[in-house]
């Protein structure tokens, strides 16, 4: 089994619900999120997902571990249809979700019981829930914390503590809904750093979804969605040479991209735009500077 | 004459107990009316606690605030007055909006001015308009629109007050580029028609150095420094160290200037990039860029 996820022709939609004179709701119209989504996720991939809100972004990540069910097309999650209820445990337990807000996901008032938690519900033995808890916390760098109180830490260090909390399941894949959003640049730097090493040292599939340029480039694909559709999917120096198609969909590149696409329009032919890059970016002016 | 002037002041919280914190220390600040200004600094640096003094949320331990020549502390100062002279929009103030309607909700802080109806409704049009929220959409109750449009609500609420100043702490948090860009822009609209003084507290240095016309860089409870926008990235280096990002394009300077080539180290905007490199060409006698 090569993708850990895998998605044929989703369709998708939002019933809008209104009030008859009873009091009663009644389905008066449809909002399609998108009605042919297609994306296959590698095993050991790290994918960013970019797009500006409303592009579907967010109800793909829900179809990945069946928070949301598709309404037409088919979602194979860790090798199961999310739409076979008996197996929701297993797909849950395989692909590990992170939101955006940290406050929404802390459920205990010590660290390590919240990291605890999803084991109880799994019925893990105490001997193991304690080597899995401290090996989480450790790989997120948090275990020196294990007994504080979440509300004590900062927002990156209550996202870490979120992952920290999937990590114990010891899921294949991790997707993350803007986990970084609503982080100060320290934290976004930490969780970042987190989200790196799961995937280059443990191997873990990482789905990111993200607003942030910056961490865009450091995946191996980037996949660019605008109204429900993939418009984009390549590697991040791929995606991010094509200026003009963000800047359409309301999405920004790299400043060292956006300055070569500057000077390759006013005449400089050899300013390559997969530049993503400082230290990239800084070769090339060194030696237009130097001529 | 400076509209907000700060004299040696300082915060501590929970004095007197084992977890006493300044948060603020010392601080003298002098701001001119009609300034843009970007408010930079990491979580604990003191910045928000710095803007809740500016319209006495909070009370100093030591040190005076004066607002337009006025110590806010001093005897007979109504606190209701400062308030209405300096505005204050909070993060996520999408979660303070309660009124019925958009309308209602916009017009709560003019009403409570004791402002005529007349004047009401003129600056609700005004400023809803400001902010993009069509005229339709102001007799809908504000839990029908979008995120993005309920800040722009949240925001318009502040500024139809017409505070001489306007304080926004983070008002871009959670935003997608494009929504950023928007609310930006906005804030920036209301500053050139208003011709008020603006203070907006933000995590992005490419934002805050494209916006702004001058610079407040705190660190732990100090200021770092207060001044334009080049003045402020030709000390990259000193940002840097204090754990503070620069843009990746004066990050690039850096690196070229690392390397021995005498170019400007005060670049932060991609088109002031361009304006260097052709500079630097040129004065080298190999030709500008053109449009650059």
């Amino acid at each position: 089994m090569d993708n850990i996820i895998s998605a044929q022709n989703l369709m998708f939609y939002y019933s809008e619900l209104s009030e008859d004179e009873n009091g009663e709701a009644n389905e008066s119209g449809k909002v399609l999120v998108f009605d042919d989504l297609s994306l296959d996720i590698k095993k050991g991939s790290f994918t960013v997902i970019l797009g500006h809100n409303g592009c579907g972004k967010s109800t793909f990540a829900k179809h990945t571990n069946a928070i949301l069910l598709p309404c037409g097309g088919k979602m194979t999650a860790a090798g199961f249809d999310t739409a076979d209820e008996s197996r929701l445990f297993d797909i849950r337990k395989h692909i590990g979700m992170v939101f955006q807000n940290p406050d929404n996901q802390i459920v205990a008032s010590v660290v390590e019981e919240d990291v605890a938690f999803a084991l109880e519900n799994m019925g893990v033995s105490p001997d193991e829930m304690r080597v899995r808890v401290d090996e989480a916390l450790k790989a997120v760098g948090m275990y020196e914390y294990r007994e504080h109180a979440p509300s004590q830490l900062s927002g990156g260090q209550k996202q870490r503590v979120a992952i920290a909390g999937i990590i114990a399941m010891q899921p294949d894949c991790i997707v993350l809904d803007e986990p970084t959003a609503m982080l100060d640049p320290a934290g976004r730097r930490e969780v970042m750093k987190t989200i790196k090493r799961l995937n280059r040292e443990n191997g873990v599939t990482i789905v990111l979804i993200t607003h942030y340029m910056d961490e865009a480039a450091q995946a191996d694909r980037v996949v660019v969605m605008d109204g429900g559709k993939i418009i984009l999917d390549d590697t991040p120096s791929e995606v991010f040479s094509h200026v003009e198609r963000l800047r359409e969909v309301g999405l920004d590149v790299p400043q060292s991209t956006q300055l070569m696409y500057l000077l390759r329009e006013n005449g400089r032919a050899d300013a390559d735009t997969h530049i993503i890059s400082e230290e990239e970016c800084a070769d090339y002016l060194e030696r237009l500077l130097r001529g | 004459m400076a509209i907000i002037k700060t004299e040696k002041l300082t915060y501590t919280y929970s004095q007197g107990t084992p977890f006493e914190k300044t948060a603020v220390n010392n601080v003298d600040l002098e701001i001119e009316e009609g300034e843009l200004v970007g408010i930079i600094g990491h979580t604990g640096s003191g910045k928000s606690t710095l803007i809740q003094h500016l319209n006495g949320l909070i009370k100093p331990t030591s040190g005076r605030v004066i607002i337009d020549g006025t110590d806010i502390w001093g005897k007979d100062v109504k606190l209701r007055d400062i308030r209405f002279k300096v505005g204050l929009v909070f993060q996520y103030p999408e979660y303070q909006i309660f009124e019925e309607t958009v309308y209602k909700d916009i017009a709560f802080g003019p009403k409570n001015m004791g402002l005529d109806e007349k004047e009401i409704d003129k600056r609700v049009r005004e400023t809803a308009e400001l902010v993009g929220i069509s005229p339709e959409l102001l007799n809908k109750s504000p839990f029908e629109l979008s995120g993005g449009q309920k800040r722009r609500v949240a925001i318009a609420g502040v500024m139809a007050m017409r505070p001489k100043v306007l304080i926004l702490d983070e008002p871009t948090a959670g935003l997608d580029p494009k929504g950023r860009e928007t609310i930006l822009g906005q804030i920036k609209r209301y500053h050139e028609e208003t011709q008020s003084t603006v203070m907006l507290v933000s995590h992005s240095m490419e934002d805050v150095a494209r916006f702004a016309s001058r610079i407040l860089v705190m660190n732990k409870g100090e200021v770092l420094c207060y001044d334009t926008p080049p003045a402020v990235f030709a000390r990259a280096d000193e940002i840097s160290a204090v754990g503070l990002s620069v843009p990746q394009i004066t990050k690039i300077f850096a690196i070229l200037r690392s390397r021995g080539i005498d170019i400007r180290g005060d670049v932060y905007t991609v088109e002031f990039a361009l304006k260097t490199i052709s500079e630097y060409l040129e004065s080298h006698g190999r030709g500008g860029i053109a449009n650059a």
